[in-house]
């Protein structure tokens, strides 16, 4: 810090707190990734191709989740249809 | 009972066996009968931190293929008298290293040793899941920017999932965090991610945090572990992170910047 530095207005997002919100991010989504078991990520592809014959839609308009409860476990599946 | 630790990363070149190699020395200078073993096949390089790349004549995968004795193989640290290097292989075989092989050298090793550190490669291939599976710990090693992060949780979920404690469910490897080449200023400037960004994200204990020092690359240049550098606050640091290996209660030092004369911080010196 030189004595310039004190008069420079003070950035409002570092480059630092960028890389932890992104960070965040990605570290959470693979966290995700890795609990559940490995059939899902290959179930994903399959359905998005039985989608994909009748309606054109991007990998990321797809999503499966897997929620496990005490008693039971709830496979989420969600498709965004384009207008 | 001896206790097995793995310096893991995930990511190249964060300080994985510049870590291997202070934290061994501090053990061993404290008088823990200690070894630490290279398990980057092919890639051999503790000895030359440890600074006894002269004196190697068998290698880890000698002992395993029973071509040399442990004793014949082992090198002997000629500064502490607690301190064994059991140095890699250089075959170019990357199945050199056996989970059988690995365990009947393990098993013999905690005979003579309390602590036996595993120097990992980098990479998340069978050379690093050999190197953590028999640990009871791990050290992480991390720097502050997003790839090192982000490859240390990684290593963070194989720990939880492929370890031999975890597929035999037993009690988990226990994880701790060492942040490496942290600089302060950078920090303060919002250029580098702080130990509290990194420890948020990655949720385990610190173990500790070595400030960026040029005393590392003179260690190295040396072969001579960094932590037998004790001027130097890297050294210091390693020293701190030994005494909490050990149980001891140390404050944090060298997390804020260092202060300086009010002359050089009006000039902006470095």
């Amino acid at each position: 810090m030189s004595i310039f530095s004190y008069f420079r207005t003070q950035k409002k997002t570092t480059s630092a707190s960028v890389a932890k919100e992104r960070l965040q991010i990605i570290v959470a989504h693979e966290r995700n990734k890795r609990t559940q078991p490995d059939y899902i990520e290959k179930m994903q592809r399959e359905i998005l191709e039985v989608i994909r014959k009748y309606v054109a839609i991007d990998d990321d308009q797809v999503s499966v989740n897997l929620d496990n409860n005490d008693e039971c476990s709830i496979l989420e599946l969600n498709v965004t249809l384009p207008e | 009972m001896a206790k097995i630790i793995v310096v893991t990363s995930g990511k190249g070149g964060v300080g994985k066996t510049t870590t291997s190699a202070s934290i061994g020395t501090g053990l061993a200078k404290r008088g823990h009968k200690t070894v630490i073993i290279d398990f980057d096949v092919g890639l051999r390089n503790l000895d030359l931190i440890m600074g006894c790349e002269r004196r190697v004549v068998y290698d880890f995968v000698n002992v395993i293929n029973g071509e040399s004795s442990l004793t014949q193989t082992l090198i002997k640290d000629k500064r502490i008298p607690e301190l064994f290097i059991l140095p890699a292989s250089q075959t170019r075989d990357k199945d050199a290293l056996t989970k059988e092989g690995v365990e009947k050298i393990l098993n013999e090793l905690k005979e003579r040793f309390e602590y036996i550190i595993c120097d990992s490669p980098a990479g998340i291939e069978r050379g690093a899941q050999m190197a953590l599976y028999f640990a009871d710990m791990a050290i992480v090693v991390t720097n502050p920017e997003v790839s090192s992060v982000r490859d240390s949780d990684r290593i963070l979920g194989i720990l939880q999932s492929k370890s031999r404690r975890a597929e035999n469910g037993e009690s988990p490897v226990e994880e701790k965090l060492l942040v490496t080449r942290y600089n302060p200023e950078r920090v303060i400037d919002g250029e580098m991610l702080s130990v509290e960004d990194v420890t948020d994200i990655l949720a385990i204990p610190l173990l500790g945090v070595i400030p960026e020092s040029e005393a590392v690359l003179k260690a190295s240049n040396q072969g001579s572990p960094v932590i037998l550098d004790e001027e130097s606050l890297s050294g210091q640091a390693y020293g701190d992170a030994v005494a909490r290996l050990l149980g001891e209660e140390v404050e944090h030092r060298f997390l804020e910047v260092q202060k300086k004369g009010f002359f050089k911080r009006l000039m902006g010196g470095a």
